[in-house]
């Protein structure tokens, strides 16, 4: 995977050629505002939950979990993901928590 | 992937030197997609295509429906969705869960209730859920269920015995109708 680095509201950051962050560690809650912003999500307090659970189960098990497992493990029903990230949650959810896109099917 | 917007062309009337920062494109607005998926097979092992792409597919953002016709119709009656079957009898791909021994085809029809539970066990250990409550996330995430009227009318059932998430039964011009310019899929 080649990485690279782009500037985020004057933070440089690695990502991969599409855009997805390629360090966890380079992640903060602030630099998810400025992700959000960038895909045109503004963030509540509701979207927040989600984020953290999916930064939480990533540093356990180094997967992002799908949509199916936030609902399953993080309690956050798949109607309410679609509702705070359109159209293609699973995807925007965890660019905004500055993970790699899941990769599990289902 | 190199997206348009970082290549470095010079624009006459804004001169700023900082480049536009690398971020995926999700083309919100560009996905009148559409999938239609016709859902023809009772089995167990058979009624998973038909769910796994679906449910992708509204991952996706595209406006996704599923047609139950003929023993597929059997994912949406409530008094047979939870009970689904694999059985490996007629099925000569069927090998053994060890090395690669083939099941000889004259056991295979007395293995049915077993080769189901390890299907089920299978299925489970990655995640996914059982038929009713993936068709459950299939309407969630804004899925569309359909019933075949002439399944319906063969097995003499009626909205009354289906999931009731199920927007309509309705006939086969019916559904191609609703489905016009999608991308079919037969399974």
């Amino acid at each position: 995977m080649t990485t690279t680095t782009t500037t985020i509201d004057g933070r440089d950051v690695h990502v991969d050629a599409e855009g997805f962050l390629t360090e966890y560690d380079e992640w903060d809650e602030a630099l998810a505002v400025s992700l959000a912003a960038q895909i045109g999500v503004e963030l509540t307090e509701a979207h927040w939950p989600v984020l953290r659970f999916l930064r939480e189960d990533y540093a356990v098990r180094g997967e992002t979990p799908t949509t199916r497992r936030v609902q399953a493990v993080g309690g956050i029903p798949v109607k309410e993901q679609f509702t705070l990230f359109p159209k293609k949650p699973g995807k925007k959810m965890s660019y905004i928590a500055g993970l790699p896109k899941p990769h599990g099917c289902v | 992937m190199t997206s348009p917007t970082t290549s470095p062309t010079p624009s006459p009337s804004s001169p700023d030197p900082a480049p536009a920062p690398i971020v995926p494109r999700f083309d919100d607005d560009e996905t009148d997609r559409k999938l239609a998926i016709i859902c023809s097979k009772g089995n167990l092992d058979m009624a998973y295509p038909g769910l796994i792409i679906g449910n992708a597919a509204l991952g996706e953002g595209i406006e996704t429906h599923l047609f139950f016709t003929f023993w597929g119709f059997d994912m949406i009656v409530k008094s047979r969705m939870g009970d689904l079957r694999f059985s490996p009898a007629g099925n000569a791909a069927m090998h053994l869960p060890v090395r690669d021994m083939h099941l000889p085809q004259t056991v295979a029809p007395a293995m049915t209730g077993l080769a189901t539970r390890m299907l089920k066990k299978q299925i489970a250990e990655l995640g996914v859920p059982e038929v009713p409550d993936f068709l459950d996330q299939i309407t969630a995430s804004g899925g569309h269920l359909w019933a075949c009227k002439m399944s319906a009318d063969m097995m003499r059932l009626t909205e009354a015995d289906l999931r009731e998430d199920v927007e309509g039964i309705i006939t086969a011009t019916e559904f191609i109708e609703l489905t016009g310019g999608a991308q079919l899929l037969f399974i």
